[in-house]
């Protein structure tokens, strides 16, 4: 069993594209395959499931009580592909400890044996690693390989330059591993160019250039993934082609973070900052 | 130098020796040994203290939570004090300070209840604030009488930033009591000395000032920083009436909620724990117009030098009073000394107390004939030791927040015949064969205070140090050479 986590910048485009790339490697790849939702908005498996929102861990847990009083088959649903979905949930925006939270679900997936039987577990893990709780799918034993989403937009760079930095603190001391950066494209100037040389700096691959397509957003009005709702897309092809990538992808390497200076001057040189921009932005 | 103290500085050498030059270096800047010239210009002892205490090295201090619900708010007896937070620290923190208070349990009287929170992992995850709402109400339904509430936060409330001033405002509203948000997380300062503080603090921002007094007259005082520990309030509040004072609040040893509002309208504060709530004194003094002074009723010798000094702050009459107490309880206090200072004298006495009592009960020995050969604090501040050094005999050992390893030591080096510290030392001394008392919690006696406190300290130091069991007490060797 492998168990993968996507990162990136808050707004990105984690979820969707890993759940399209996910539904990809189940169909196509026939992979068994659970996803982890790590983020409290609980939104990680919906375009899964064609649902509005899954019933969460912890949510449940609350009613009940503890997690103590749950059973796997109360929180585990099953969706396209025969994706196993899991959904931590967490706290109102505002209150309690979300980090906590996470840490609290996935413990109570491992003691009850979610993972047994599965050729994939995948954790979707919100925006930033903002406390030690969402740092936990790094920890050792879990996610071994760690998928950056980004774009060419300076703050997802900058995201993605910080997420490997966390990754470096567990690879000394657990075995995670960068597994490369996924572009998700937002048609900024020489894109491609540029984010195979941020992952070059990091010490990775940029592992696909997924390009932009509005079908991904039709797909996801209906709550759905691009193969379901229209199989025979080019965009589908796109995440088959990624998810077979990721099947196959023996690039895992232990990051070189960069310094914030050499990420502007990276910007610089692809020209999408000015020199004086630079000089105002320190 | 005299020879004395060039033995002192060796022996607190050689310990420190043990330790990691960085350690080594760090410790030793938290001891003095005491020179003559000290007294003349007390600036010139250097001591470090209320600095976070070295890893490794097994302070006995505590935290602010132990501050703040142990020992500033705790003794409010007409108050429910809620543990807010995970279990353990209500349930470690229930009844071990002693503080005696009168009333009806659950009716007038709530101090040796404990109410807790008890966090569970869904109250870390969802926040705590909806429990603390329902426990509020619950209090309210269960206990009518009782005056107000505070919610003493642990740790984890902090750490996940649950909103405890806004549930006390919503509830003191909906309840029309007083409830008190105190933010004395654990991990906040360096020793319980930051929770004395924050109590402090919310004493003066929820309740200072806020019940007026009846009638005030003009010998009104309050007991400041007495927590009735075996009844020490009982036995310093006796002589202050005899006196001819009135005090009209009691903080906060058997102390309600209307004596912490009213306090504002005495003449004058008088300060025994200066440590934990001298914050308060300030206030009153700036706020109030009311002066402050730091008395001690340990031993009679101090026990006379405060009344007298108390006695100035007033009339002919209370001066006349003054000595009429002096003079009714003398006798008895000689009796006292006749019987146990020939028993004690000459014994040699090392203290390890929080931040008051290392430098107040040095007189009370000293009544008794025992010499002090090393004393310090467990959370005192710079303020505390400039205060102890005149109280100390050339070559005394002053330390701050010394470890388990530096006392063992000290003891041993110093052969001294009593140990007074904490439970937390008690029994590694007994097993060393040393005497020892609790000097927090009176070993189960007290009180220690006043001229009645007196009686009962003599007797329990010669217990302590008189008890035959000491000789039945044998290492191996010793043994061996018996057989």
């Amino acid at each position: 069993m492998r168990q993968i986590a996507f990162y990136g910048k808050g707004g990105i485009g984690k979820s969707t594209t890993s759940q399209n790339t996910l539904a990809q490697l189940a169909k196509k790849f026939n992979q068994k395959i659970m996803i982890v939702g790590c983020d409290p908005k609980a939104d990680s498996t919906r375009l899964i499931l064609n649902t509005k929102a899954q019933q969460t861990v912890l949510h449940l847990a609350a009613e009940r009580g503890s997690v103590e009083d749950l059973e796997l088959a109360d929180v585990i649903q099953q969706g396209f592909g025969e994706i196993q979905c899991v959904e931590c949930g967490g706290p109102e925006p505002g209150v309690g400890c979300a980090g906590r939270g996470i840490i609290t679900a996935i413990n109570f997936l491992e003691e009850e044996g979610a993972y047994e039987g599965l050729d994939f577990v995948s954790y979707d893990v919100l925006g930033d690693v903002v406390c030690g709780g969402f740092a936990m799918p790094i920890r050792e034993k879990k996610a071994e390989e760690i998928y950056i989403v980004c774009s060419g937009e300076m703050m997802a760079m900058y995201a993605a330059n910080n997420i490997a930095r966390g990754i470096l603190k567990y690879a000394n001391s657990g075995g995670v591993r960068l597994g490369g950066l996924i572009c998700n494209s937002r048609n900024t100037d020489r894109e491609d160019e540029l984010i195979t040389e941020l992952a070059r700096r990091l010490n990775t691959q940029m592992i696909h250039f997924v390009p932009r397509d509005n079908v991904v957003q039709h797909a996801e009005l209906r709550r759905m993934t691009v193969t379901q709702y229209n199989e025979d897309h080019p965009q589908a092809a796109e995440y088959e082609k990624l998810a077979g990538k990721i099947l196959d992808n023996d690039m895992l390497t232990i990051p070189t973070p960069i310094s914030m200076e050499e990420l502007e001057d990276l910007l610089m040189e692809f020209g999408v900052i000015e020199e004086e921009d630079a000089a105002v932005n320190k | 130098m005299g020879t004395d103290v060039i033995k002192s500085k060796q022996i607190v050498e050689e310990i420190l020796e043990n330790f990691p030059d960085k350690a080594k270096k760090d410790r030793k800047r938290h001891y003095e040994v005491m020179e003559e010239d000290y007294k003349a210009d007390c600036s010139k002892c250097a001591i470090k203290s209320n600095i976070k205490s070295r890893p490794g090295v097994m302070t006995v201090r505590g935290c602010a939570y132990a501050g703040s619900k142990g020992v500033v708010w705790g003794p409010i007896k007409d108050m429910i004090h809620i543990s807010h937070g995970p279990i353990g620290c209500g349930q470690y923190s229930w009844g071990t300070r002693r503080n005696y208070a009168n009333g009806m349990l659950g009716i007038n009287n709530f101090t040796a209840m404990q109410i807790s929170s008890d966090f569970q992992e869904t109250d870390i995850v969802f926040g705590g604030d909806k429990k603390l709402e329902v426990i509020c109400r619950e209090i309210k339904e269960m206990f009518p009488l009782a005056k107000g509430i505070t919610i003493q936060s642990e740790c984890p409330v902090g750490l996940i930033g649950d909103d405890i001033e806004a549930v006390a405002k919503k509830m003191s509203k909906e309840l029309d009591i007083p409830i008190v948000p105190v933010r004395c997380e654990g991990f906040r300062g360096v020793s319980q000395s930051l929770g004395h503080h924050i109590a402090n603090d919310a004493i003066r921002d929820f309740l200072m000032g806020r019940a007026e007094l009846k009638e005030c007259g003009p010998y009104d005082v309050n007991i400041i920083g007495d927590y009735n520990i075996g009844g020490d309030a009982w036995a310093s509040r006796i002589l202050l009436e005899e006196m001819g004072l009135r005090v009209i609040a009691q903080w906060s040893g058997d102390g309600t909620i209307n004596e912490i509002m009213t306090a504002h309208k005495a003449k004058l504060n008088l300060i025994h724990c200066f440590r934990s709530m001298n914050y308060m004194c300030e206030v009153m003094e700036n706020q109030y117009g009311i002066p402050s002074m730091e008395y001690n009723f340990f031993g009679p010798t101090k026990t006379i030098e405060s009344l007298r000094a108390i006695a100035a702050h007033f009339d002919q009459t209370i001066q006349d009073n003054c000595e009429k107490v002096i003079a009714k309880y003398k006798g008895e206090m000689d009796a006292v000394i006749a019987k146990y200072r020939p028993r004690l004298e000459g014994k040699k006495v090392m203290l390890l107390v929080g931040g008051l009592r290392a430098r107040h009960t040095i007189g009370a020995y000293e009544d008794l004939g025992m010499e002090i050969v090393a004393t310090g604090y467990e959370f005192a501040h710079k303020d505390d030791y400039l205060k102890t050094i005149p109280e100390l005999k050339q070559a005394t050992i002053l330390m701050d927040d010394p470890g388990a390893f530096e006392l063992e030591e000290l003891a041993q080096r110093l052969d001294i015949d009593l140990m007074g510290a904490g439970v937390k030392e008690k029994y590694v001394y007994h097993k060393m064969g040393i005497p020892f008392r609790q000097m927090h919690s009176w070993d189960y006696s007290g009180p220690y205070h006043g001229f009645d406190g007196f009686k009962i300290f003599a007797r329990d130091m010669d217990m302590a140090i008189s008890s035959p069991v000491w000789k039945l007490l044998k290492a191996p060797k010793q043994q061996e050479v018996m057989a």
